[in-house]
């Protein structure tokens, strides 16, 4: 089993590296436009309570950033490889399990995720944040990147087209990269739309890497939560591959 | 080797499989013969598992499909009628991949890629990616990457088709050539002379049904193995001859000229069906 999760992420890795400098310097653009935008424009005349308002909002940036790669790793190239190209039967006609497939193909989702966070976080020094990295932030990075491409995956399996997949990116992606606690405290928030907002997994990405790099504290509930996304988002994935026959 | 049972499949109210019976046998060349929707890509995705059997049940190589799905993909070979290779990927990566999900050990899949690249003629465009193939290039690579883990049965869902006719015989060599290693071979097609050089048995389907089954001869010498063909008021008329003797008698009889020629599978299904596998 571990040799296939490993095959179906090798597959990724290597049209990724084939273009890996290219990727690198496409995924500089937005970063470096948010940074400019919100941390240079915008943060200045923001006062906070405590710190900045650019280590205030680079967190949350990380997160939106992130879930956007992920989701995208996956989704219109396995939505494609499943109604058009038709490369996915290869996977499905191969003596492996669902899981493997899944998993595979989640953690090479995660790897583009955490290739640009990595480029996000060099920029945000850059610029001037303080943000301390370590081992729960990246605990909170990595489950943020699974849970999204997990997500990406599972619209691609689900939805029957291009078109659909887009749909999904405007409706469920772009509110969520904005309201979940990405630029501003959600509690500021009508009490309806905090609560939606409060059980959606970006938010507790936000939450958790801002907790973790600006306090060092753990952040115990919204790891569970993420958590919790994960582990639903991987069954769903499973289940729907195993019934893929017509 | 392969044996279908009652097999049926259908798509809401539309009957695409109607309940076929069918064996075939340890290394044989099979034909699937029918006109458009006739039912045989619904067959192969069947026997491959891309899709559930509303009724009946398959067994290869005696084993159940619906209980030994894991074993069944290891021993069976597909090269589906749509090309779906990895376009992103070399022609060597996706033999690679195929090697890998396939647990081939590294040794073996390297040695094995190069032999089957040579064999279908591709070494020298190993390291292109496969976008920049022609369509005959990428088909040969299916071929190749659906042989590389060693499957006893191979399944080939109309391997010729918009291919030119070199290509086609390039393809017919390469399959005559597995049948000789003992390969099993299950293809489909609507090409009748295709049916007619590489099948010793050869199933028509028409509509979901099975409407004959036997050798490509034997079907023909059913009909008569010689057909007078001759202008009728509105279409052209055909009568068999079961002897070359018996059909220039009857030409001779006839006031207006005639033609003779040789029975062959098209005249089969035409007789069975009342239309042409392809219409022209
Ligand atoms: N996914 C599907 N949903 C609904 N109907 C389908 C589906 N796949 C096939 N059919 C129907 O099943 C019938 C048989 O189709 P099939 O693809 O097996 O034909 P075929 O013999 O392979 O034809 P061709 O020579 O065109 O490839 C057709 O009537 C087709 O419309
Ligand atoms: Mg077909």
């Amino acid at each position: 089993m571990i040799s296939h999760i490993v095959t179906v992420f090798w597959r990724d890795w290597i049209v990724l590296k084939r273009r890996l400098t290219r990727y690198i310097l496409a995924r500089m653009v937005s970063p470096i436009l948010y940074l400019i935008a919100f941390g240079w424009g915008l943060g200045r005349n923001i006062t906070m309570t405590t710190g900045s308002y650019l280590d205030y909002i680079v967190p949350g940036i990380i997160a939106l950033n992130s879930m956007n790669i992920c989701f995208a790793a996956l989704g219109t190239p396995v939505n494609m490889s499943r109604l058009y190209h038709k490369t996915l039967e290869e996977y499905l006609l191969a003596p492996i399990n669902a899981f493997s497939y899944v998993v595979g193909k989640v953690l090479a989702g995660v790897m583009r995720g955490l290739i640009s966070s990595v480029i996000i976080i060099f920029f945000a020094y850059l610029f001037g944040a303080q943000l301390k990295i370590n081992a729960w932030f990246l605990l909170a990075l990595f489950m943020n990147c699974a849970v999204f491409a997990a997500l990406g995956l599972v619209a691609a399996l689900f939805m029957n087209s291009h078109e659909e997949m887009s749909n999904f990116n405007t409706y469920v992606l772009t509110p969520m990269s904005f309201l979940c606690a990405t630029f501003f405290a959600p509690s500021q928030l009508p009490a309806f739309l905090y609560w939606i907002i409060e059980i959606l997994p970006l938010t507790h990405a936000s939450y958790a890497l801002r907790q973790s790099s600006l306090t060092g504290e753990i952040p115990g509930l919204s790891l569970i939560v993420l958590a919790v996304y994960l582990s639903s988002l991987l069954w769903i994935g499973v289940r729907k591959m195993q019934q893929l026959q017509d | 080797m392969l044996e279908l049972v009652g097999l049926t499949k259908k798509y809401g109210d539309r009957t695409a499989l109607a309940g076929i019976n069918l064996s075939v046998n340890n290394g044989e060349v099979f034909g699937l013969l029918g006109p458009n929707g006739a039912g045989k890509t619904t067959t192969i995705r069947l026997l491959t598992m891309l899709s559930q059997p509303t009724a009946g049940s398959i067994a290869i190589n005696g084993l159940s499909l619906s209980h030994d799905g894991r074993q069944i993909k290891a021993v069976i070979g597909v090269v589906p009628q749509h090309l779906n290779l990895d376009n992103e990927l070399t022609a060597q990566e996706n033999l690679e991949l195929h090697g890998r999900l396939h647990e081939i050990n590294a040794l073996e899949r390297k040695t094995r890629i190069d032999e089957l690249l040579e064999f279908v003629e591709l070494s020298d465009r190993k390291n292109d990616i496969v976008q920049t193939f022609s369509g005959g290039m990428k088909r040969r690579l299916m071929i190749a990457r659906a042989l590389l883990h060693r499957p006893k049965i191979l399944f080939l869902d109309e391997p010729t088709v918009g291919l030119d006719p070199q290509v086609r015989r390039r393809i017919w060599e390469l399959v005559r050539h597995l049948s000789g290693e003992g390969l099993t071979v299950l293809l489909t097609t609507h090409y009748i002379e295709e049916a007619e050089a590489l099948c010793q048995r050869v199933a028509i389907l028409d509509k979901g049904s099975l409407i004959a089954l036997d050798s490509p001869q034997a079907l023909c010498r059913g009909l008569g193995e010689y057909v007078v063909e001759w202008e009728g008021e509105e279409h052209l008329n055909t009568r068999f001859f079961p002897e070359r003797s018996k059909a220039a008698q009857f030409c001779n009889s006839l006031a207006v000229t005639a033609t003779i020629r040789r029975s062959n599978l098209e005249d089969v299904f035409v007789e069975l069906t009342g239309r042409k596998v392809v219409e022209r």
